[in-house]
């Protein structure tokens, strides 16, 4: 079964008369130094899994098989064993790492460091090292083109997004965007690149192959000040149609028509919202919410909030089980 | 498709171009003042590059940036010994460089302001917390990293306030900087609904600061000093001379916190620091400079990075530009404090959020929740537009 599922996710089709499925979310606490398990069934925390410290970046192994969380502060990225829940291993990370994104052979793993202005690449099959990219000023946000030849790294304190060709390893072009980006999105369709600036409060929209920004999504929020805008985590539906961006502080979801690029709703969740995934079969999205300490599940066709769940302490980072 | 690809080689060329073509220097100029001053507790006395440092890690920042952009910035650093003319000094660094960041006190600040305002140079006043500088004698052509008397005051009042400390016995200390940190909390206390139950002052009679049996006297005298006040929730402390300051923790006669120049702390940045992704700031400023990074440091690096923003932005090194740029609407600069940081265009001072800290740890970061402003809550800190006595010129 998990094997169909994931034939269907690589070719990119949707999904037809899915049956009701219970899926498994990781949840990084970075406060705790743990990760929560949350079944989608009971929408409860099954279990706790004690990890390293400052866990945040999270997301599975291509063969579901791992979770792989960044321990920041262990200077590490560790494998969770998806069957038994228990952590099996470590990767070669270099300093500090935080976000990461793998190929989708799920062979190659990059991964931003934060300390040293660094994008390690690594084999995950050998689990080793095999070389750096040095970037711009506080690498972050991670994302990989569909078709696997680009990688796009975003460095906070340069504000920029670094085109990275990943045969050459080279840094083809370089997107000056807002102030802070924190987070890089593909489409699925790979005609652009969206990425969030969390201090200067907008998500910029890069067309990939010209390395331009071409559009901008703002948003506004009555009787909010501008500054508690901070988008940060960005989901899209895979029909390209329909943007989640997590506003932070704001403790909001914004949801965005990916055509007009306008903000259409805005969904009140936790307290500083960061990042979200969805469920495969895309009828939820479960946020992060730091300061609150809980994750909100999203019912995507009816866009509300429908539950919430209590985690771990700063809940940060999300992935579910494919 | 093939507009497309004709654009992609075109894009492609003028790359190159860039690449080939030598890089956009952008000097920045720092002048600070030789010789660092006597604080009471060891662990504060500031280190001889203190700001110098700040603004080292910056121009590192602004130059990993600046290869992606082909531009290369430049630290000319330089301190004034006494009696020294700080306006030769000045005009020297502006022969080469654009910009200047200087950590003088207000006068001799004002002496180079006006002194390079024809040839256009932009000055970054890292150092000087004088209200006036922002006010009466505001120059529009310096820009303030520091933050003021006022902004400091109004960070600690607000939370005092929020913590219902709203009893405060005064202590003030017997210089003119004393005074006018006092004076500054007094407007705090008047804005915010505290009251100062009474104001007591320390005269300063001189005398060492380090002596090796200090601990036996001040333990006598601190407790007799504060006794016979009236009731008060806090004690509130102005003391920039550093003179008695650091005695008052645990040594009052009524058990009470300290807050002020001592105990719970007002700054701007302060080596505890380490929301907002400042660690990595943090850890990269350690590298460097086999140190911490002090409140001083931190206004000289938010400045060059300010000018490297602009650069950035405008994609120029040309001074008239970049300046207009920061003065302008669009401008914005991330500093590791949870929000963006503006110019109040009426005075050219930074807004930013006031960290409270005790010498270990960061207790609170002002505003306070629930302090409101209808331009930007960070306008709550200090003077704001209504009462500017500023007029750029």
């Amino acid at each position: 079964m998990l094997r169909m599922w994931r034939i269907g996710l690589l070719s990119g089709l949707a999904l037809v008369a899915a049956p009701a499925h219970a899926f498994i979310a990781y949840v990084s606490n970075e406060k705790s130094n743990t990760v929560s398990v949350i079944d989608t069934e009971s929408w409860t925390v099954t279990k706790t899994i004690k990890v390293g410290q400052r866990p945040r970046g999270i997301d599975f192994t291509r063969d579901g098989k791992f979770v792989m969380v960044a321990v920041g502060d262990d200077d590490t990225i560790q494998m969770i064993d998806a069957r038994t829940q228990a952590v099996v291993d470590s990767l070669p990370s270099g300093p500090d790492p935080e976000l990461f994104a793998q190929d989708a052979a799920g062979k190659l793993l990059y991964v931003a460091n934060e300390n040293d202005n660094t994008v390690t690449v690594i084999d995950l099959e050998r689990r080793t090292r095999l070389g750096d990219i040095q970037v711009g000023v506080e690498p972050e946000g991670m994302t990989i083109s569909p078709d696997g030849k680009t990688l796009i790294n975003t460095s906070e304190t340069t504000n920029m997004a670094h085109f990275i060709d990943t045969a050459s390893r080279q840094i083809v072009a370089n997107v000056l965007v807002d102030a802070r980006p924190r987070f890089a999105e593909f489409k699925h369709d790979a005609s652009e690149v969206w990425v969030s600036s969390e201090i200067g409060g907008t998500v910029s929209i890069i067309d990939p192959g010209k390395h331009e920004v071409i559009g901008k999504v703002n948003f506004e929020i009555p009787g909010l000040r501008k500054e508690a805008i901070q988008p940060v985590g960005i989901g899209m539906t895979r029909d390209d149609k329909t943007a989640f961006v997590a506003l932070g502080p704001a403790n909001r979801i914004a949801i965005v028509d990916v055509a007009s690029r306008k903000v259409t709703k805005y969904l009140l969740v936790g307290q500083r919202v960061w990042h979200m995934a969805f469920t495969p079969d895309e009828k939820y999205l479960l946020t992060t919410n730091g300061v609150s300490n809980d994750v909100s599940v999203i019912d995507v066709a009816a866009q509300k909030v429908i539950k919430t769940i209590q985690v771990g302490e700063l809940p940060w980072g999300i992935a579910i089980a494919p | 498709m093939i507009r497309w690809l004709l654009g992609l080689i075109g894009l492609g060329l003028a790359a190159t171009q860039a690449l080939a073509a030598d890089p956009v220097m952008i000097g920045v100029g720092y002048l600070g003042v030789a010789g660092t001053r006597s604080t009471l507790s060891l662990v504060e006395q500031p280190a001889e590059n203190d700001g110098f440092a700040g603004a080292r890690l910056a121009i590192e920042d602004n130059n990993t940036t600046g290869k992606f952009l082909n531009q290369r910035f430049t630290l000319d650093e330089r301190r004034i010994k006494e009696g020294e003319d700080v306006v030769q000094a000045a005009t020297a660094l502006a022969e080469k460089n654009g910009f200047i960041i200087a950590d003088l006190p207000a006068d001799a600040l004002l002496k180079v302001a006006d002194a390079l305002r024809d040839r256009g140079t932009l000055l970054f006043n890292a150092g000087a917390i004088d209200e006036r500088l922002r006010e009466a004698d505001c120059r529009s052509n310096v820009i303030h990293t520091a933050p003021t008397r006022a902004m400091l005051a109004d960070a600690l009042g607000q939370y005092l306030v929020w913590k219902k400390w709203s009893r405060w016995l005064l202590v003030v200390g017997s210089h003119d900087e004393d005074k006018l940190f006092a004076d500054a909390l007094k407007r705090a206390a008047t804005r915010f609904g505290a009251k100062i139950v009474q104001e007591r002052s320390f005269e300063d009679k001189g005398g060492a600061r380090r002596t090796d049996s200090g601990v036996t006297l001040i333990q006598r005298q601190m407790p007799v000093f504060t006794q016979q006040a009236p009731a008060y929730d806090v004690l509130v402390a102005a003391d920039e001379s550093e003179v008695f300051g650091a005695y008052l923790p645990y040594r009052t006669w009524d058990p009470r916190p300290v807050a002020g120049s001592a105990g719970l702390v007002p700054r701007s940045w302060d080596p505890a620091q380490d929301q907002w992704g400042a660690i990595q700031m943090q850890n990269r400023f350690v590298k460097l400079n086999a140190r911490r990074m002090t409140a001083l440091d931190m206004q000289a690096w938010t400045a060059v990075r300010m000018i490297g923003e602009a650069t950035s932005r405008t994609n120029s090194g040309d001074v008239k530009k970049v300046a207009d740029f920061i003065k302008g609407p669009d401008f914005s600069v991330a500093a590791f404090k949870g929000t963006r940081l503006t110019l109040r265009d009426w005075n050219l001072q930074l807004r930013q959020p006031i960290l409270l800290v005790d010498g270990r740890m960061v207790v609170s970061v002002s505003p306070q929740e629930g302090f409101l402003h209808q331009v930007s809550e960070l306008d709550t800190l200090g003077y704001d537009r209504p009462e500017s006595k500023c007029k750029l010129k």
